[in-house]
């Protein structure tokens, strides 16, 4: 560690670790994962992780939305196993 | 020695598993509290708002307390219902800030990232009070968590049309 310069020297946390994390985030978003071998700025994964996270959670608000309208449609008490089993698979 | 690695059972799978079961068990006794096969559009927005929170708190209770966004989302959780119990537990809010107020000090040393950080903190439960190592780990790990939502409650969809 000695001859990095870390700002202040406050911070305990390395940059290493830092580009170790953005990098590992990096490859769970649909839009950059296909650059698996070629680093993206962090400030870039960082951007598009936000966008990921709002996407997803619209995603979520539309599907509950579709699920209560088909809610009614289905005996979700007995056909739960084979929904579970269907799931899991 | 037979040690297949099939032995070693997949965490994610468990978490989806223990997800599943506990939305479904939700939808179920919401199903059940509102039979009505065509309801007013107002209680479709309730049951939307009631599915949604469920598929949230199903997947906070499946991660249980082993993360901090989880943790961040259960005591949301828990403080909604005593605020509508009456009750107030402004203990932990009060901690929250105080760590805030010492996290923000540690962060303008790391200059320009902390900015960007910001949008991020505020999209991940508990966000502001974790350190930029913190935050980008549980990111990583809310974000595998709401693939997991997703893809279930898709597969939830798919199955009720094909019942249709």
């Amino acid at each position: 560690m000695s001859g990095r310069r870390s700002g202040s020297g406050v911070s305990s946390i390395s940059d290493d670790q830092i580009t170790h994390l953005v990098f590992k985030l990096q490859q769970l978003i649909p839009e950059l994962c296909a650059r698996r071998s070629h680093k993206a700025s962090a400030s870039k994964v960082l951007q598009e992780t936000c966008d990921y996270i709002r996407n997803l959670h619209k995603e979520v608000e539309d599907l509950s939305d579709r699920l209560s309208q088909l809610l009614a449609s289905i005996d979700t008490d007995n056909d739960q196993a084979a929904i579970v089993r269907s799931l899991l698979m | 020695m037979m040690n297949t690695p099939q032995q070693v059972k997949n965490p994610t799978s468990s978490l989806k598993s223990r997800f599943i079961t506990r939305f479904l068990g939700a939808l179920t006794k919401i199903n059940a509290e509102d039979p009505i096969s065509s309801p007013s559009p107002t209680r479709i927005f309730q049951r939307y708002r009631r599915i949604k929170v469920a598929s949230n708190k199903s997947m906070a209770y499946s991660v249980r307390s082993r993360r901090i966004w989880s943790r961040a989302m259960l005591s949301r959780f828990r403080s909604r219902r005593s605020a509508f119990s009456g009750r107030r537990s402004s203990v932990k809010t009060t901690n929250c800030t105080t760590i805030n107020v010492t996290i923000n000090e540690n962060k303008t040393a790391k200059g320009g990232l902390d900015m960007q950080t910001d949008e991020l903190r505020e999209l991940v439960p508990g966000g502001e009070a974790m350190d930029v190592c913190n935050l980008l780990d549980e990111t990583a790990h809310y974000i595998k968590c709401l693939t997991t939502q997703v893809q279930v409650m898709r597969k939830i969809v798919d199955f009720c049309h094909l019942s249709k």
